[in-house]
């Protein structure tokens, strides 16, 4: 019996330490084109050319330091930091309202605007694209910022509201009724309450928009045509069009605008994974 | 206070129904829901709406509409070799999703299971491709795909095989691309089965294997059915994202070589925005919208009904 136990523990062990190996074995596959894009950055293009994969000696600073100091870079990121915020304000504001009114009140037509809403989960961005493009032309928001923040924010919408109604809804309406009698408007208790209780909603939606906004290439290669309104994806792609024949320089372009969302993972995955996950609901 | 009994919702509030009151109530309503309902109206339902009305005229985004063609853009774009060459291409991306991404996806989630050394390090990684640009992605890995100095062709003579174009071959490229898809996505599915697996009671497994189950018997018998809804859907969420296949595709090959990565996004985009046919881009866009309600319908319908009902999301 005794002997037979240590078996199955020592079979359990080999059985771990195989699933160990067969993940390290996938992350390695995650990590390694990642790494050596950063590190082929580190290389001339020569160097780059004859040993794609080993270590540059010496390293090449000289990349990244021209992506640093390259004004437009800067530019870029300016620009898609502002599209992203502001995109991920707005959601969170105009969706968290109207979710507050779809959970809280009872009114005609409240299930038809719910629904409606939901609807638009349906429609892939992509059918869109034209007519918004047409509009957009139209109401003069070409090269505008806010041409691609408010489509951005009103696609959005639908699972930020599916989100933020269900979540308005399990707050306690006891919480509501003392806070009214306490002398609170509507808007008081929407503010200082009902937001503030809701911050893992918020958080996910949140994230969802920003991962979204941040990533978002087809609408501002639209709308943008503008050099200087570009966001970071146009400019990776302009940049790897221009300098076709100096890879090394492209790939420290690429390593670098990959950071900021890299850096931002490895500090809130919690946060991230929860919410990306929670749009799943998408749908 | 004349806003008393606005923030109510329920009977309270109807029972109070002072003119004043109920008025306060509405300019409420209305002034929370109208941004939302602008912002949507404008951007999203008209939008789609016009792309139905667009698809039945020729035009070239400029000047009036005043050339109606009825149905023919649509017979145009279904007869088009392209267009169904770029159809195919989605559900390929689809099929070997289903084949291929999810399986390997669910794999791995079984085997970090509950407790796996370095669970959420092995979670980490996997989950980091899926938050990258497609972009940034697209470019890295056509650097990896370089037929002079890519990774792929360095390991191939590695290991004595002979180095491709993997890109520019119109035989390879779509594979190519669907593995670039695999590396940036499967980790999203992964966290998906994860925190599916997560919500399994530990003592059903437990009990299974107590009762002498196999390891794959209390997989196939016991876990797996209670994944069930999660898998059903990932599944979804993968069908709906291949028939929208664009970024990626765009920058590595824009639907190329000869059209073998063409998707039904990158046809829409070519016939729209660089040949200015509108019309005819938006029967493309029509098409590509009833297929994914017609896939959306049927399989909430038929696969899904169960799940959404527990969910609460068919509350309405």
């Amino acid at each position: 019996m005794h002997a037979s136990n240590a078996i199955r523990k020592r079979r359990v062990d080999v059985g771990t330490w195989l699933r160990v190996l067969i993940c390290s074995l996938v992350a390695l596959v995650v990590l390694v084109p990642l790494v050596s894009t950063a590190i082929n950055g580190l290389k001339t293009h020569g160097q780059l050319m004859a040993d794609p994969f080993g270590l540059p000696s010496p390293a090449h600073w000289s990349n990244y330091q021209s992506v640093l100091t390259n004004s437009r870079f800067w530019q870029q990121l300016k620009n898609s930091t502002i599209v992203t915020l502001a995109t991920v304000g707005l959601t969170l504001l105009v969706g968290s309202m109207a979710a507050f009114v779809l959970a809280r009140y009872e009114f005609a037509g409240r299930k038809f605007t719910f629904n409606l809403f939901i609807l638009g989960m349906l429609f892939p961005t992509s059918v869109a694209m034209l007519p918004l493009y047409i509009l957009i032309r139209q109401v003069g928001l070409i090269d505008s910022h806010w041409g691609v923040i408010l489509p951005q924010v009103a696609f959005g919408l639908p699972v930020s509201i599916l989100i933020l109604r269900d979540y308005f809804r399990g707050i306690p309406v006891e919480l509501e009724e003392a806070a009214v009698i306490d002398g609170c408007s509507p808007f008081t208790f929407f503010w200082r309450i009902l937001l503030p209780l809701s911050r893992p909603a918020l958080a996910a939606v949140a994230v969802l928009s920003m991962v979204g906004s941040w990533n978002a290439f087809l609408l501002p290669l639209l709308v943008l045509n503008d050099r200087d309104t570009w966001t970071l994806p146009l400019g990776v792609m302009q940049f790897q069009g221009q300098y076709t024949s100096d890879w090394a320089l492209v790939m420290a372009f690429v390593t670098v605008s990959m950071l900021p969302a890299v850096i931002f993972f490895l500090l809130a995955e919690r946060h991230l994974i929860a919410g990306l996950t929670a749009g799943s609901v998408k749908g | 206070m004349s806003l008393t009994g606005t923030a109510r919702s329920g009977p309270t509030a109807r029972a109070s129904g002072r003119s004043s009151t109920s008025r306060n109530r509405s300019l409420t309503i209305a002034l929370f829901l109208l941004p939302a309902l602008i912002l949507y109206l404008l951007f999203v339902l008209w939008p789609v709406v016009q792309a139905a009305r667009y698809s039945v005229y020729r035009w070239n985004g400029l000047g009036p509409l005043e050339d109606p063609v009825g149905m023919a853009n649509y017979l145009r774009a279904l007869a088009d070799p392209v267009f169904r060459k770029a159809l195919s291409n989605n559900l390929l991306i689809a099929g070997l999703s289903l084949l291929i991404q999810l399986p390997f996806a669910l794999a791995l989630a079984l085997m970090v299971g509950r407790s796996l050394p370095g669970k959420t390090f092995f979670r980490t990684v996997f989950f980091l491709p899926y938050v990258l640009a497609d972009v940034a992605t697209a470019v890295m890995w056509r650097s990896i795909y370089n037929p002079q100095f890519g990774l792929i062709n360095y390991l191939a003579k590695m290991f004595g095989l002979r180095p491709q174009a993997w890109l520019s071959d119109p035989d390879k490229a779509m594979y190519a691309i669907f593995a670039v898809i695999t590396w940036k996505y499967f980790g999203y599915h992964l966290v998906l089965y994860m925190a599916g697996l997560q919500n399994i009671p530990k003592e059903l497994e437990e009990a299974a294997l107590i009762d002498g189950c196999s390891t794959w018997q209390r997989i196939r018998y016991v876990t797996l059915p209670l994944l069930g809804s999660t898998i059903r859907l990932s599944v979804f969420l993968s069908v709906l994202g291949s028939i929208q296949f664009f970024d990626l595709i765009w920058i590595m090959t824009g639907g190329g070589p000869s059209h073998a990565t063409e998707t039904m996004v990158t046809y829409l985009y070519k016939f729209g925005f660089q040949r200015y046919a509108l019309g005819y881009g938006s029967a493309v866009a029509v098409i590509l919208f009833v297929l994914s309600l017609f896939f959306s319908l049927a399989y909430q319908r038929f696969v899904m009904a169960r799940d959404l009902e527990a969910s609460g999301l068919a509350r309405n």
